[in-house]
């Protein structure tokens, strides 16, 4: 069967793809555009690695196919930056050594960052809440939740 | 946040300053196992055993060879026998006999997802084609999958020949049970002889995944002359490629390893499963093949760490010595022997100071995948029955848990039942931290309870190679081999730049492939800080020497008349004051024009791994560890922090789940429950320096121990929380309300 063309925008800028039917975003981001920020750690939906914005929506890039992203918005890790300057959240995630082998940390920057524009103010609980879906298997959490927490205060200018 | 770690006497060690690999990890330019795309690659995918236990009688490719797209098939055929060979993996050893069978199965398919064959194709469609259209004739035999069943006479033998070693008279008749170990000290009769009170108990505890979020991946390359590329996720490149050198028959020189970055390793990524299937592959096609486990195949087909089935014995007066302690170990090996039963057996009692102690293991097969490392492969197991069993004898006497600790607690000079005596460790100091902590103050809440448990673990050395070049504008360069699983990078760099009197950003660290560095052993048994951090202060310290070699022929004076202070190389004696002293940037700049390049290279094997001890307490839960010295303390303070929640996950919900038909039930993220935020509080950590005397900046490895006392703690904290006390786990929410409702608790 032909593949399929799509047409969307990612981090700011128009590409276009072809994929299969079966091909997920996941598979297209990372295969298709070379975004290799997107990590792949399950491919069900448990994980959080894959995590993109989907026109501003927090989601499991494997949960969803590439066909899908026709005429969207994705947001992935590789669009924090913004030139030299590190994202907030990035800087804080070094400041507090919020990683340790950093595989899930693409998705888990994607997920906070979704947090703080939803809610600039979040408490601990909040945090670990939102970030239940993104899993680390070498940090216990602690300094993630650290880090969100004092990376949302400096955005808040507190 | 308490902070027991004392004013920092160096300028580097003991800060924290941003990692050197950070700002690639944080903006997703890192590349880890499947993030490299080879120009032609295919992509390779492996057929793995729908049964438990299954007699392979044939194989056929012929169809899956014959399909579009398809370019090689390996199975079987493909690889040599292997003579009985032990090699070491870790703390584990692995037989080279085992591992071409696990790699790809031969007589028998011995647990549901063992490898059968490999193919590599244009797509991934193309690949399962292929894998659905290769005919596996299979016998399907009767399964074993529980330890204690695997042990009875009438139990499928997995191994036709396996006589069970360390026993006298040799067994006539072969069983499951690979090896039994034994270590003794003193008479134990006499000791519970001396005791006011005998506890013995019965454990059980499941097996776990390391559950790193990063599945196994690698890409190989094999060129027409047979010298071959391999980029792989592991924790020891030169291990991979002695492996597959081994499987493949290939010298050695022939396959460059690289390790890319590594998304989690805890052990689990310390032999081989992918890889030499890639370069087989590669090596029919010619082309590069790529490879990546499923989440499935890596629960189904990667090593968890062992079940077990323990037996403890403990005697103590009413004072709370302890007089005599006896143990029992059966642990899975998974389909092929080598369990880490041994170094179970050996930290069991290490916490105390024991006159009369034995300790028995059994390595036991069955039709589970080959247990792997992970973080201090068999010290939580025994750990968890020992620590039990002293919680309760405290209870039982009146005693404070801690305390009945500090009394007997192992301390220098403590003769260990495996052989030993202790160095300068320090558990005592531990003890004492948590007892001051505020965390063993604070009042509890109704339903709350709290526990504490002590943890020991080795920590290894071994062959390390370090280079350091000294650039020509003075900046520094630095190669090491053992792979970054946690920030050694940074701990390194910071070694260089104290030991050179660097501003630490001038250091440059990177983790090099097999053909750039002499051998690394891997990133296993707390060692990768402890001993590349050796040879980068044997590197450095070589550097120095020669700067001042290099001073001394500018300057036209003795290299004796030459001294490195503060930093700077300055001429000494009499000819002090009469030369600008050189800094190393200096020297850096003249290397060309007296001599050549600068390089500082240290191979050494690594002695002098200290032990380390940790304590935890849990309600919520605090850890002081002994450390030695902190070099990079926020991620010594990670490395506690995630090993404490690795043990909450074993001790509260992570297990294996077989159905009756031998088959895995819960190969996923969501029926295999590891801890999210949202199960945890913040973890207080006290870092507890004890330097190492054998290590040139105090080192001790830290990233096992943290994981050795929390089920124990656990255990006893919901022992009070509860009021029943549990003997297996993990002790999941629905086993914790059933027992409580038996027991008239809820």
């Amino acid at each position: 069967m032909a593949k399929h063309h799509v047409t969307t925008t990612v981090n700011g800028d128009s590409v276009e793809y072809l994929c299969e039917s079966e091909q997920t975003l996941l598979d297209c981001l990372r295969d298709e555009l070379e975004l290799t920020g997107v990590k792949e750690g399950c491919s069900s939906g448990d994980c959080g690695a894959c995590s993109v914005l989907l026109d501003g929506r927090l989601v499991c890039s494997c949960l969803v196919l590439g066909v899908e992203a026709e005429g969207r918005s994705i947001d992935t890790v590789e669009g924090m930056a913004q030139g030299e300057e590190l994202h907030p959240l990035q800087r804080k995630f070094l400041e507090h050594a919020a990683l340790q082998c950093g595989i899930c940390t693409p998705g888990v920057l994607v997920a906070a960052k979704a947090l703080l524009a939803k809610n600039p103010d979040p408490t601990e609980t909040q945090v670990r809440y939102w970030l239940a879906g993104n899993l680390c298997r070498c940090t216990g959490y602690d300094k993630i939740v650290r880090a969100v927490m004092d990376a949302a205060s400096e955005m808040r200018g507190a | 946040m308490q902070e027991r770690v004392k004013k920092p006497t160096f300028d580097v060690i003991g800060t924290r300053p941003v990692r050197p690999d950070g700002v690639d990890k944080v903006t997703g330019r890192a590349k880890f196992g499947a993030d490299l795309k080879m120009a032609g690659q295919l992509v390779g995918k492996v057929l793995r055993s729908p049964h438990a236990h299954a007699r392979i009688k044939s194989i056929d490719t012929s169809k899956a060879l014959a399909l579009p797209g398809v370019k090689a098939i390996v199975t079987r055929e493909d690889f040599v026998e292997q003579a009985s060979e032990f090699v070491p993996a870790g703390e584990m050893l692995i037989n080279y006999r085992d591992v071409v069978r696990n790699v790809l199965a031969r007589e028998k398919a011995l647990y549901e997802g063992h490898a059968i064959a490999a193919v590599a194709a244009i797509s991934e469609s193309a690949a399962q084609a292929a894998l659905d259209a290769i005919k596996v004739d299979y016998e399907v035999l009767p399964h074993v999958i529980d330890e204690v069943e695997a042990m009875k006479p009438d139990a499928p033998l997995l191994h036709d020949d396996m006589i069970t070693a360390g026993v006298t008279p040799v067994p006539t008749k072969a069983s499951n049970v690979a090896k039994r170990v034994e270590f003794a000290l003193g008479d134990t009769a006499k000791g519970f002889a001396e005791a006011d009170l005998i506890i013995e108990r019965d454990f059980k505890t499941a097996p776990v995944h390391q559950g790193y979020i990063e599945p196994h991946a690698c890409v190989a390359s094999v060129s027409e002359d047979g010298s071959a590329e391999l980029w792989v996720t592991t924790q020891g490149h030169w291990v991979v490629r002695a492996h597959c050198a081994k499987l493949l028959g290939w010298d050695v020189n022939k396959i460059r390893v690289t390790s890319s970055e590594i998304g989690g390793g805890f052990g689990g990524k310390t032999v081989v499963y992918l890889e030499p299937l890639a370069l087989a592959l590669s090596k029919k096609t010619r082309k590069p093949v790529k490879m990546v486990m499923s989440r499935e195949d890596v629960f189904k087909a990667t090593g968890p760490t062992s079940g077990a089935t323990m037996h403890i014995k403990m005697g103590a007066k009413k004072d709370g010595t302890i007089t005599a302690a006896e143990g029992e170990l059966i642990f899975q090996a998974g389909a092929f022997q080598g369990s880490p039963v041994q170094p179970g057996a050996m930290c069991a009692f290490a916490n105390y100071d024991l006159e009369h102690v034995k300790i028995v293991g059994y390595d036991v097969v069955s039709n589970r995948p080959k247990v792997a490392a992970y973080r201090a492969p068999g010290g939580p197991i025994s750990t968890y029955a020992v620590e039990s069993v002293v919680d309760e004898l405290a209870e039982t006497l009146g005693l404070c848990p801690l305390e009945m600790r500090l009394k007997n607690a192992a301390k220098e000079g403590t003769k260990a039942a495996y052989g030993p005596k202790f160095g300068p460790v320090g558990l005592v100091e531990c003890l004492e931290a948590a007892q001051d902590s505020e965390h063993w103050k604070a009042p509890l809440g109704p339903n709350q309870g709290r526990g504490i448990a002590a943890g020991f673990w080795f920590n290894i050395g071994g062959e390390t190679t370090v280079s350091l070049q000294l650039n020509e504008d003075g900046t520094l360069s630095l190669m090491a081999g053992t792979p970054d699983v946690g920030g050694l990078r940074a701990s390194l760099s910071m070694m260089a730049a104290e030991e050179l009197k660097m501003d630490v950003s001038k250091v440059r660290p990177i983790i090099a492939d097999t053909a750039s560095l002499g051998y690394n052993f891997l990133t296993g048994g707390s060692r990768s800080a402890f001993s590349s951090g050796m040879a980068t202060v044997d590197a450095a310290r070589s550097i120095i020497k020669q700067a001042c070699q290099r001073a001394a022929k500018l300057w036209e004076i003795p290299e004796e008349a030459v001294t490195w202070e503060d930093g700077e190389v300055r001429p000494a004696g009499e000819n002090a004051g009469k030369h600008k002293p050189m800094s190393l940037s200096d020297i850096g700049k003249i290397a060309g024009k007296t001599g050549g390049a600068i390089v500082g290279y240290a191979a050494i094997s690594a002695q002098g791994a200290a032990p380390s001890f940790g304590v935890h307490i849990a309600d919520t839960e605090v850890d002081p560890e002994d450390a030695g010295r902190a070099i990079h303390p926020s991620y010594v303070e990670g490395q506690y922090q995630g090993g404490a929640v690795q043990g909450i996950g074993w001790a509260l919900n992570e297990e294996y789940i077989y159905g009756t038909d031998g088959r895995l039930q819960n190969a996923g993220f969501l029926d295999y429950r590891v801890p999210v935020a949202s199960d945890l509080p913040m973890i207080d950590t006290i870092i507890v320096e004890v330097p190492n005397p054998r290590h040139p900046y105090g080192v001790r490895g830290i990233g096992e121990t943290p994981i050795v006392p929390p089920m124990a703690a656990i255990a006893a904290s919901v022992r009070r929380a509860s009021g029943v006390r549990f003997f297996e786990l993990p002790m999941s929410p629905p086993k914790v309300l059933k027992a409580m409702k038996a027991a008239g608790k809820a």
